[in-house]
């Protein structure tokens, strides 16, 4: 009678195979960022370390890209919002036809592909600029500037959907009311349907702020010579990438739990049940405060930034080291013994000048290198990747065994 | 201080669709004026002409003289109250009152003191900081009211207020607008398809069919007179028959309605078109009209059959049946009951209670 029948087991099952799937790429990736392995990997685990973060703020490349996404993305909200807000307005004014096709306009920049929308932003842009015979310094060229629009497009489509949720529960007799009693058409708008949106307004906002902030297919194009987030990430992804990503993952789940957090302690503050509960016990009330609670967050969150500052994995990460270098002498050893060629000098010359990275941090890219290499195209071999021209002695038979190891 | 409102020759047109034809009519300061019509007669289209949110395609609406063309909603000296009230949700009932006096200008401070002044008269003293949610039906409708009345309009329109109220608190309230208008002393113009609210309430009433103004008079007149076969059969309940005109001498006619002998019936200076002898006519007689008759010397006897009875209470209401036509009569209940089934019931009415009327379209019940 213990063991429970099959059948009643399956939706535990299904909840912990659907929670896996959820957040088990999360939870690696966090895992990720504090071992001090130059690949993202959990195993084998090498070192518990906090260097990535500082590698990344570090990253000069990466920090700019942070910076764009963030001026792009409230320009973004900036012009996006108000062009939903209108587009909903409007469609929730015109009569039922005239309504079904503006809204198939409206909404087909949503259906349109990232990659069409970046590549039209760029031409049509482009072709205006050179009517006016605009500079290249001109905002007809400018990266940030052709992105917002570019997003702009489709953005105002998503945040016109969320308005056009809410509006269809707006009673327009309050605004011909409003109009009645004296208001003038834009006081109407201001005191009575804006204070209606406003919780619209909010989620539109951060709807718009995150769709620009994660977009790649549309910005790609039209970043042109400049870089976001998403676009030094792609690149890293494609130039080899270290565990500095996964501390960037760690930051933004961090910040969205704190938010999450917060808000929900927020709406649990303001239930009417909880009302109850408090009235009688001051000590509580000030305790469950969402204010408190934020304070909390915030002494944590100062708390691991200093912890990370401050942690030294120099001793371990050394050891690491040694024992690598340890394992990469006896490999060469080995390769001296079972293919006497003339390529084995390189690696003894080229480890011991790189110590920051082990010779196992450059094997994958080495192997995304070397088919790059192998297809005669070099000129796209980063610095990022200083074993990719060391292909050669990295054979895979030979990396396969020291992971073995 | 009030304002009269004339409507000269006023047309509106949607497309084909006529809303409203000829519309012409003067209502003087101070009146309790009603519309009365079913839904789609367009009296709402007539009231948003005068408040400012419908231009009409011809004709022109005179507030106080003047002609109202380009005069938007805001602009004009009247408040509207919606029918679904359209109080504001998110703003406290004060901030709901004093709405009219914020987007002019007016500070806080003074604000206040006129919504606390409304709310007294509205019987709802202190009440200023609750939610418009937490208020029930009536006191929604009386905040609508102390709204419109915030910046003193010269016109009070008034948009089938009662229409989402129960029956009890609908009554309640016709007897408090009647007052409130009593008190204030403005025009009031009310829209309504309920006729119990229309003559209860109102100095005088505009009976609408289909666009058009049938019949204006005061309550008494369009109830006893009415002019046209719509308002006899929309206001009130009515017998109908089909008759023939056999003579007319400018006060009696005779009326053949194949019903035994030639009815009787009087005509009156403030009834319908006349009728000449030998034209079809509609007779009319009221339920509360028709009388059990006593014995056989009475006027404008006929008999007729038993068929069924509903039973109201005060009224009876007793449905029979005189050679294939359904009549309705009504009863006051003093606990006797004269009227037996498969007896032939015996009835007459007095001359100057039927009404004989052109042939026309009958209100759908």
């Amino acid at each position: 009678m213990k063991m429970k029948s099959p059948k009643a087991m399956i939706p535990g099952l299904y909840l912990t195979l659907f929670f896996a799937y959820l957040f088990g790429p999360l939870i690696i990736m966090v895992i990720t960022a504090f071992n001090s392995s130059n690949f993202p990997r959990v195993s084998p685990w090498e070192c518990f370390t906090t260097d990535w973060f500082g590698k990344l703020v570090a990253d000069d490349a990466l920090i700019e890209g942070i910076g764009n996404s963030l001026i792009i993305g409230i320009g973004v909200v900036v012009v996006a919002i108000p062009i939903g807000l209108a587009a909903a307005i409007m469609l929730s004014q015109v009569g039922p036809k005239l309504r079904a096709s503006l809204y198939t306009i409206f909404i087909a920049p949503i259906l349109v592909p990232g990659v069409v929308i970046g590549l039209s932003t760029l031409i049509f842009w482009d072709r205006i600029g050179t009517f006016f015979n605009a500079p290249y310094e001109s905002f007809f060229y400018d990266g940030t500037f052709l992105t917002i629009f570019g997003q702009v497009t489709f953005i105002a489509a998503y945040s016109m959907l969320v308005f056009l949720s809410r509006i269809q529960r707006f009673d327009h007799t309050l605004t011909e009311a409003a109009l009645d009693m004296g208001a003038t058409p834009t006081q109407a708008f201001v005191k009575v349907l804006l204070p209606f949106m406003a919780p619209a307004i909010g989620s539109a906002t951060v709807l718009a702020f995150l769709a620009s902030l994660e977009n790649y297919n549309t910005t790609v194009f039209t970043i042109v010579s400049s870089s976001t987030f998403t676009t030094v990430l792609s690149s890293k992804v494609r130039y080899g990438l270290d565990p500095s990503i996964s501390a960037v993952a760690v930051i933004i789940i961090s910040i969205t739990l704190i938010g999450a957090i917060i808000f929900e302690v927020r709406n649990r503050y303001n239930s009417k049940g909880w009302a109850l509960v408090i009235a009688e016990r001051p000590a509580l009330k000030v305790a469950t405060h969402p204010g408190t609670v934020a304070g909390i967050l915030g002494v944590l969150a100062i708390g691991a930034v200093l912890f990370i500052q401050n942690y030294d994995s120099n001793a371990c990460t050394a050891q690491i080291l040694e024992e690598k270098r340890a394992l990469q002498q006896q490999l060469m050893e080995q390769q001296s013994l079972d293919t006497p060629t003339p390529t084995q000098s390189a690696p003894s010359s080229t480890v011991p000048s790189m110590p920051s990275l082990g010779p196992l941090g450059g094997d994958e890219g080495g192997n995304e290198g070397g088919d790059e290499n192998g297809a005669g195209s070099d000129s796209s071999a980063p610095a990022s990747n200083p074993f990719g021209g060391a292909n050669g002695i990295f054979a895979p038979q030979n990396l396969r065994g020291s992971e073995g190891n | 201080m009030t304002k009269e409102i004339s409507l000269e020759h006023v047309w509106v047109e949607f497309g084909e669709f006529t809303a409203v034809q000829k519309a012409n009519l003067n209502i003087a300061g101070g009146e309790f004026f009603s519309f009365l019509g079913p839904s789609g007669c367009g009296k709402t289209t007539l009231l948003r002409c005068i408040s400012g949110f419908q231009d009409p395609t011809r004709g022109v609406v005179r507030i106080g003289g003047n002609d109202m063309k380009g005069v938007g909603p805001n602009k004009r000296p009247t408040a509207l109250i919606f029918q679904n009230l359209a109080l504001f949700p998110l703003r406290s009932i004060a901030d709901n009152i004093a709405f009219p006096l914020e987007v002019r200008g007016v500070d806080k401070k003074t604000r206040r003191k006129r919504a606390d002044e409304l709310l007294e008269l509205i019987a709802l003293p202190g009440q200023g900081d609750k939610k418009v949610s937490e208020l029930s039906g009536g006191q929604k409708q009386r905040v609508a009211i102390a709204r419109a009345l915030a910046v003193e309009p010269d016109i009070l329109l008034l948009d089938e207020p009662l229409s989402a109220l129960d029956l009890k608190l609908r009554q309640h309230m016709r007897t408090e607008l009647r007052a409130i208008q009593k008190q204030v002393g403005l025009t009031f113009i009310y829209i309504t398809h309920d006729q119990g609210e229309a003559l209860t309430m109102s100095d005088r009433i505009a009976v609408m069919n289909k666009g058009k103004v049938e019949q204006i008079g005061n309550g008494r007149t369009i109830y006893d007179h009415p002019t046209s076969s719509f308002v006899a059969s929309f206001v009130g309940e009515n017998n109908v028959m089909d008759g023939t005109v056999l003579t007319n001498d400018g006060k009696m006619m005779t009326i053949d309605a194949g019903l035994g002998a030639a009815f009787k019936v009087e005509n009156h200076p403030a009834g319908g078109p006349a009728l000449a002898p030998g034209d079809v006519c509609q007779l009319f007689v009221r339920p509360e009209a028709l009388h059990l008759a006593k014995d056989d010397s009475g006027i404008n006897q006929f008999e007729s059959k038993f068929v069924s009875e509903e039973f109201e209470g005060n009224m009876r209401h007793i449905v029979l049946d005189a050679q294939g036509k359904k009549l309705k009569l009504s009863l006051i209940n003093d606990g006797t009951n004269a009227i037996r089934a498969n007896a032939p019931v015996k009835l007459d009415f007095a001359p100057n209670l039927g009404i004989a009327l052109k042939p026309g379209e009958l209100a759908s019940a």
